[in-house]
């Protein structure tokens, strides 16, 4: 069931939020056993916040927005006197002594966390089997992994164990999950939800975002958790246009552009004569349901067109510069010094080093080491400083292409859910699979994955709109029309 | 000529090159990027935050107090005050608790100042940028030594506290001018009321980079950090120590290498610390849970306008007051006197009426204190005009003054409390009698003298009279006294 159903019989007392609550709290003991979505389910905290929204609602106080709707948090996302543990070994057992800015607000609205879901450890990965605790499956297949970063919150959604959760997306770890698991993703313009209390990996790119099973979901979601914060500078100071308004009013006379770089074998590019522009590697399956997209786009009253970015292909080795070098700084603090694992050593440089050495998986040690030479004195200017000049370019290029289309339309992944395992041995393939989502954070710009149809293995495909900086409400309304054409080609079959 | 001057034997050929690095505190009621009170002295660890501890999610907000804090000083040094970005300073110690520091680096906040020491010569200043104080560390047992020590305790009350830290160039010649230096830099300081300026409480700390060459010679030899210098006195010890260890080393055909070394204060000598080469490479990169700061020109304006008077137009000041009232005030006189911030106490006191040279010399002698505030211009004024007068001796007018820095009572009303009588009456004219019997010359000096010789007398006749009467007597009845009986004898001859 959706959330915003879920709100409406909450309201109207139909049922109890506490009703809800236990149903899912019933599906999670009996099926996250298999799935690994949750690193900890908050059995008595959600009983008692399910309760107070009970209480509120029958006092006739003012219901929120998410009355009673059961969220999952990420597990890097800061709950007071909650464990956070980003998936490592290094804050296993830390508590934080406040909340998130998006966890105050999702209580605000009257949701009540149901948990913290698993991670790539400090959400550096693609898989979800960087995690510390063991891999989340994918629901769809429990051979298959459900993508990562925020793999445990888009298998949660996915699997009915909440309608709704919040992951991060620094380099697509919302959008590729949602994507492989057949939900709904989006990753807001940077600014738009505060990240304080977020537990930074590359700051200049992390964004927090909506997992939700449908396009409306993440849109309410959205409105709850964005809007500025003080105690976050880089937040945006603009006041948001409504994103749920105008989630029925359709695509007529949108300008789509089909984004040549990640789309070389699609018909339209091909007929563009532009298929060697861009990057291969992206599964036939996957663009054939976005050429089938981009139909019905048409269909719908939108023009679609090819637009070429050239800087795309420069996109993933830019990331895995910029990335890492922020994560190199962000996570130096985890020293054993004040919070977090410590391992007791002869003096405080080799208890930091004991400490990192045992607290840190390898794919987090990678990408220190990676980071920290970007950023080295003598190789600043090739690495770090050249990648920024990358960004730069991009992000001139793209608000260049969105002086002629409104958003521009492409694949969420290169392929279907992987086999678990299966890219763990080459961190190069395992990279390969943001080549799509990254573009966004490097810009800053939002982008949706809605689910589209499947691939050849029966598995979901997503397909990835993206567009310029505060466009979450065209990009939405246009994910509705997708979502709503993928469900009439289901309900046909 | 002070102790460092004097010890100073550079061999003549050789000519002493200095540049100072001073970390100044800022004096704003809270921390540089969160809201924890900026206060020294506080038990340990009591004004700390999520974000001052650097807990995981926590994101810095800049404290736009100290900013303006910082602008203000860089105006009052002559700086440009420019659009800035913090960077952050990336390395391990474990009273830093995000392992990096936030500071400026290629794009302060203010660059090109200079200081004018009392002299006349000009220090250049290169940059005054903002950065975050670390924790203290406090070393248990092993005699408090690093590296013997049992254990360390680490107070983050001062972590986050907001610095400027002043850099100079390397225009310092002397021992003693950096000590001027430091002086005057405290007075702009005081003046602007931006810190508080103490070194012996840490909230000014001083660093200096040290080198020597042949005289005559532009070039820039291998310099020395000095480190740990607590104290005016040290510095100047530690910079006359490091010359003369660098100017043996080259005369014997050796060289210093480029270090960072400590002031021994027990033993009078540096020691080496770390070397350039394992130095820190401490990766700078823009900080991006950071907006760059752009001060526009209105601010700055703003600034300016409301600068208060410094030190080196103080000391202009001071020096016209006095010579307007025929007094030639010396230069070391008027820089202590503005390093006090006493010289608007002396012209004040000077305006109404009070001798010049008495003024001076009392409150350079008698108001060396830290708080002074109840001491009024006309309080000064009384108590001048007591001693001009002879109404009271030094010893006395001493006394008064530091009744009057207690009570802030008019030194009328303290004399008479503290029964300095003046002696008046029949038992003073004794004494004039007798003072006058007994130097017979001098009185017939008076009497033949014209007026600037009588005026010149009365001094001496007065003084006479004041030391009979263990400082009594009223001045004022005196010179009536005197006068009367001049008269007397010229009617009589």
């Amino acid at each position: 069931m959706n959330a915003s159903s879920l709100v409406a019989e909450v309201r109207s007392g139909q049922r109890t939020a506490r009703q809800v609550l236990e149903e899912h709290l019933a599906r999670i003991a009996s099926q996250d056993i298999e799935l690994g979505a949750f690193n900890l389910v908050l059995t008595d905290e959600a009983r008692s916040q399910a309760d107070a929204v009970d209480a509120a609602i029958a006092s006739g106080e003012p219901a929120g927005p998410l009355a009673g709707v059961p969220v999952a948090l990420k597990d890097n996302l800061c709950t007071r006197g909650i464990p956070t543990t980003c998936s490592s070994r290094m804050l296993q057992h830390w508590r934080p002594p406040y909340d998130a800015t998006v966890v105050q607000r999702l209580r605000a609205a009257g949701a009540v966390i149901v948990g913290k879901t698993n991670l790539d450890e400090f959400a550096m990965g693609s898989s979800t089997e960087n995690s510390a605790f063991g891999p989340t499956r994918n629901p769809h297949d429990l051979s298959r992994v459900p993508g990562g970063s925020s793999g445990g919150s888009a298998a949660a959604v996915a699997a009915g164990f909440s309608p709704l959760a919040l992951g991060s997306d620094t380099g697509g770890s919302i959008r590729q999950p949602a994507a492989l698991c057949g939900v709904v993703g989006l990753k807001p313009t940077y600014g738009r939800v505060s990240r304080y209390g977020l537990v930074a990996f590359a700051s200049s790119l992390d964004q927090i975002g909506p997992i939700a099973a449908n396009v409306t979901d993440a849109a309410t979601c959205f409105e709850v958790i964005s809007g500025h914060d003080p105690r976050d500078s880089t937040s945006l100071e603009s006041a948001a246009e409504s994103v749920t308004a105008g989630l029925q009013h359709g695509v007529e006379g949108l300008r789509v552009g089909l984004l040549a770089e990640l789309c070389g074998e699609s018909v339209r590019v091909k007929q563009a004569g532009l298929q060697s522009v861009g990057l291969s590697g992206i599964a036939p399956d996957v663009i054939s349901q976005l050429d089938q997209a981009a139909d019905v786009l048409e269909a719908a009253g939108a023009t679609v067109s090819v637009v070429s970015v050239p800087s795309v292909v420069l996109g993933l080795s830019a990331y895995y510069l910029i990335a890492p070098a922020e994560a190199s700084s962000n996570l130096a603090r985890y020293d054993g010094v004040r919070y977090g694992l410590r391992v007791d050593a002869a003096n405080a440089a080799e208890m930091n080093i004991e400490s990192r050495t045992a607290g840190f998986g390898a794919e987090v040690k990678r990408r220190i080491m990676l980071g920290t030479y970007a950023l080295s004195a003598g190789y600043y200017d090739a690495y770090y400083g050249k990648a920024l000049r990358v960004r730069t370019l991009m992000l001139r290029e793209f608000t260049n292409a969105y002086a002629d289309v409104d958003l521009l339309l492409c694949p969420t992944t290169p392929t279907t859910a992987f086999e678990l395992g299966a890219k763990t041995a080459d961190p190069l393939l395992m990279y390969l699979n943001d080549v799509c989502t990254i573009p966004s954070n490097l810009t800053g710009h939002p982008a949706v994955s809605v689910p589209f149809g499947v691939g050849d293995d029966g598995l979901p495909v997503g397909v990835q709109l993206m567009g310029p900086a505060l466009s979450e409400p065209v990009l939405l309304r246009t994910a509705a029309v997708l979502e709503d054409a993928a469900a009439a080609a289901q309900a046909a079959l | 000529m002070s102790e460092a001057l004097r010890e100073l034997a550079l061999p003549s050929g050789w000519e002493l090159v200095v540049g100072l690095e001073v970390h100044v505190e800022l004096s704003t009621a809270s921390k540089l990027f969160c809201c924890c009170a900026n206060r020294f002295g506080d038990e340990p660890n009591t004004n700390v935050c999520p974000v001052c501890l650097g807990l995981p999610g926590s994101l810095p907000v800049v404290n736009a107090t100290a900013v303006n804090f910082a602008m203000r000083l860089g105006r009052a040094l002559g700086c440009a005050v420019k659009g800035a970005v913090f960077a952050r300073k990336n390395y391990f110690y474990p009273d830093m608790p995000k392992d990096y520091q936030i500071s400026q680096y290629d794009q302060p906040t203010n660059i090109n100042g200079s200081i004018e020491l009392p002299d006349g010569y000009c220090v250049g200043i290169e940059r005054a940028h903002i950065e975050e104080d670390t924790g203290k560390t406090v070393h248990i047992g092993g005699g408090g030594r690093i590296h013997d020590a049992d254990y360390a305790l680490i107070d983050y009350n001062r972590a986050g506290v907001p610095l400027v830290e002043i850099v100079s160039r390397p225009d310092i010649r002397s021992a003693e001018q950096a000590r001027s230096y430091v002086r005057e830099l405290r007075g702009v300081l005081l003046a602007t009321a931006v810190s508080d300026a103490r070194m012996e409480e840490g909230s000014m700390r001083v660093d200096a980079n040290v080198s020597v060459r042949p005289a005559g010679s532009d070039e820039l030899r291998t310099r020395c950090e000095i480190k740990n210098l607590s104290s005016l006195r040290s510095l100047g010890r530690a910079i006359v120590y490091e010359a003369q260890r660098h100017v043996s080393l080259w005369e014997n055909d050796d060289q210093p290498r480029q270090e960072t070394r400590h002031w021994d204060e027990a033993k009078s000598r540096t020691t080496p610390g770390r070397s350039k080469e394992d130095a820190d490479d401490y990766r700078y990169f823009q900080d991006p849970d950071l907006v760059p700061l752009a001060p526009d020109a209105a601010d700055v304006a703003a600034i300016d306008a409301s600068l208060p008077r410094l030190p080196a137009d103080r000391r202009t000041a001071l020096v016209a007051a006095c010579g307007a009232a025929g007094h030639v005030i010396s230069p070391e006189d008027a820089a202590l006197l503005v390093e006090r911030i006493q010289d608007d106490l002396v012209a004040g006191a000077l305006q109404a009426g009070a001798d010049p040279a008495v003024t001076v010399t009392r409150v350079v002698n008698d108001l060396a204190v830290d708080n002074w505030s109840k001491v009024t211009a006309a309080g000064l004024a009384s108590l001048v005009a007591m001693v001009s007068s002879n109404q009271v001796t030094s010893t006395q007018a001493k006394q008064l003054l530091e009744a009057m820095v207690e009570s802030g009572e008019p030194p009328e009303k303290i004399a008479e409390s503290l029964g300095f009588e003046a002696m008046t009456g029949d038992d003073l004219q004794a004494v004039v009698t007798e003072i006058i019997a007994s130097n017979a010359d001098t009185w017939q000096r008076y009497l033949d003298g014209d007026e600037t010789e009588r005026k010149k007398l009365t001094g001496f006749f007065t003084g006479q009279v004041m030391r009979a009467t263990k400082g009594q007597a009223d001045g004022a009845a005196v010179n009536r006294l005197l006068s009367e009986r001049a008269k007397f004898f010229v009617a009589r001859s």
